[in-house]
């Protein structure tokens, strides 16, 4: 069987991304996909799921919300974690050869994570990226920088308006959807924010794909902790397509099927 | 070509595959899913009066021969739960998958109490898990690993949801169809123990119209690097191909004692498995851990793979082979 067990990392570099998110980069590799997760263990403490921020070297970004995040923000350089993984259901780029055209990503929060794998990997195979991070107030706007290194687009909106657009990411999301051509829709933050997402997809009848969060315990789809409406969070998920019915003519660069809209990239579990 | 209908404790299943207690069984849409991936039964996650928390992760792990679990019995309470049974009947009926529950309890008193709510619930079949491994801290040790105890269960049960009297000894298949006849109970037994049979025989005569057997064994896995168990409970319960022929081997010991049909648990992932399994003495087979590897499809496979080896084999019906290997050999035919 394939074995899903901790194994021994350290804490490599540490970034703080602001007063209370911290991003560390682990000495260790894995073979992943954007949108998949790794469950992080303290021994003592607890294993809690976190997105991938990268694979290579496997990095996280953690906001200090508990007993468990705070410790993980007490770990200095070559501190030990452990790492199961990697876990899910991955974000899969538009089966349009070559790429051509741009992908609107929107994170809400912490949400940003697993949408800079993402965008890390689609601008390499040659999309476009425009990224709307979406956030309560000025200082919980994380990765813009990050994101403009990778060559993505930003777009910044606050609910208070202390910076960027005064609204809602999917405000954002929507205006710029109605002045350009996307090829497809990512979303990952808290649900409201992906209903709303799910919402717009629908009624402009473009394939997306929306990342969810739960509370997890086997990670590997089998205990059953995190299911809602007979969907496993942790293994048919974290990732989800939106089902759209896409009018054939208009979309006919791209296959008939809803999973021929997505690259399958086959991964190798360890 | 071979049929898999199977008739336990009354209640007639489409195939003898059971989805295991504490897989996938927390959600009404989830077990409705296995029901439609081909699972002739489905067994709800155990249930308590109160509702647990259960352990922190680490809980659930693969290694290389199965898994290793000490998820510690959470669940949101009886009340909810029969809420969720009553929603999981709804969307399997027309399956004609058969709805198990199962429930523990700390005492005897409070077994016969979960058993009598969860029966408002009106499920096929009630599992009484007298044997999960890991609350042993906080509960002791599991009834199933005393006859006199798994007896008293037992007996409470039956008597609380209004069944004492008379169906001991009527056997596997001596209940009217249909009637309001108390919902029959399966005893879930533990590996854990030096004599398996006995205590079947202990729960046999106390009243139980059926046996699952086993549960997990207790195991632990430790982190070298962190020189320490990598559960959070430090112990958990073993499932998987690694316990298989142990399962076969209790459940043809359990065979040889009791009349009392017997649902066959551990270590199941092919029809080649099932086949043994009812060859051993089951009259159905739970599938568990083989979901890790195969998804909720593991039953239609399972059961494509049943059909081929029964045709191959000879069998028309899963009776023919139950127990198969407790007859005397034929003439090999050279």
């Amino acid at each position: 069987m394939n074995t899903s067990l901790p194994q021994v990392a350290h804490v490599a570099s540490i970034t703080d991304e602001s007063t209370r998110v911290r991003t560390l980069a682990l000495d260790l590799h894995l073979q992943a996909e954007p949108g998949q997760f790794i469950m992080a263990w303290l021994p003592g403490l607890d294993e809690k799921p976190f997105s991938l921020v990268r694979a290579e070297p496997v990095t996280l970004t953690i906001a200090r919300v508990g007993p468990f995040s705070s410790a993980v923000h007490a770990l200095d350089s070559g501190d030990r974690l452990w790492i199961r993984g990697p876990l899910g259901a991955f974000f899969q780029l538009p089966a349009v050869v070559p790429p051509t055209g741009a992908l609107l990503l929107v994170g809400g929060g912490y949400g940003v994570a697993p949408l800079h794998f993402l965008s890390e990997r689609a601008l390499s195979a040659g999309w476009r990226v425009d990224m709307i991070i979406g956030a309560k107030t000025a200082e919980d706007v994380i990765f813009v920088e990050r994101f403009q290194t990778l060559g993505a687009k930003v777009a910044i909106t606050t609910d208070d308006g202390s910076l960027g657009q005064h609204g809602v990411a999917t405000d954002t999301a929507r205006r710029l959807l109605d002045q350009g051509a996307y090829q497809a829709l990512y979303g990952c933050g808290p649900e409201p924010m992906l209903q709303a997402v799910e919402t717009l997809a629908k009624s402009l009848h473009l394939p997306a794909q929306l990342s969810y969060e739960r509370y997890m315990r086997c990670g590997f789809g089998i205990c059953g902790s995190c299911a809602r409406g007979g969907w496993r969070v942790c293994k048919d998920g974290p990732v989800k397509s939106v089902d759209v019915q896409i009018p054939a003519l208009l979309h006919s660069a791209l296959a008939g099927s809803q999973d021929n809209l997505f690259t399958q990239e086959p991964i190798d579990e360890t | 070509l071979a049929t898999l209908g199977v008739t336990l404790c009354g209640v007639d299943l489409p195939n003898p595959l059971i989805l295991a207690s504490g897989i996938l069984g927390t959600e009404a849409e989830l077990m409705a899913r296995v029901a439609q991936a081909g699972a002739g039964a489905v067994t709800a996650k155990s249930c308590s009066l109160q509702p647990r928390t259960g352990h922190p992760n680490p809980t659930v792990l693969a290694w290389e021969h199965g898994l290793i679990n000490a998820v510690g019995l959470a669940n949101p309470g009886v009340a909810a739960e029969v809420e969720e049974l009553r929603r999981t009947k709804t969307l399997i009926q027309h399956l004609g998958t058969a709805l198990i529950a199962s429930v523990f309890a700390d005492t005897v008193e409070h077994f016969a109490q979960v058993a009598a709510q969860i029966s408002q619930a009106d499920p096929d079949l009630i599992e009484i898990n007298i044997s999960c491994p890991n609350v042993h801290d906080e509960f002791g040790t599991p009834f199933a690993a005393d006859a006199g105890a798994a007896a008293e269960v037992t007996a409470a049960v039956k008597e609380a949801i209004g069944g004492a009297d008379g169906h001991a000894d009527g056997g596997a298949d001596g209940y009217a169809d249909g009637g309001k006849d108390s919902i029959p109970i399966l005893v879930k037994l533990s590996p854990n123990v030096a004599d398996i049979a006995s205590i079947a025989r202990a729960v046999e005569a106390a009243g139980a119209d059926g046996i699952t057997a086993i549960n997990t064994l207790t195991g632990m896995i430790i982190d070298v690097h962190a020189r320490r168990p990598i559960l959070a409970n430090r112990s958990g319960g073993l499932s998987g191909p690694a316990i298989r022929p142990l399962a076969v081997r209790c459940v043809y010991d359990i065979y040889q004692a009791v009349d009392i049909p017997i649902v066959g648990v551990g270590g199941v992932s092919s029809g080649r498995d099932a086949v043994e399994m009812i060859m051993a003495g089951a009259t159905a087979v739970g599938i568990g851990s083989a979901v890790y590897d195969l998804g909720p499809e593991a039953f239609g496979r399972i059961l494509d793979e049943m059909v081929a080896l029964m045709t191959e084999l000879g069998y028309e019906h899963i009776e023919e082979m139950r127990g198969a290997a407790h007859r005397e050999p034929v003439q090999a035919a050279q």
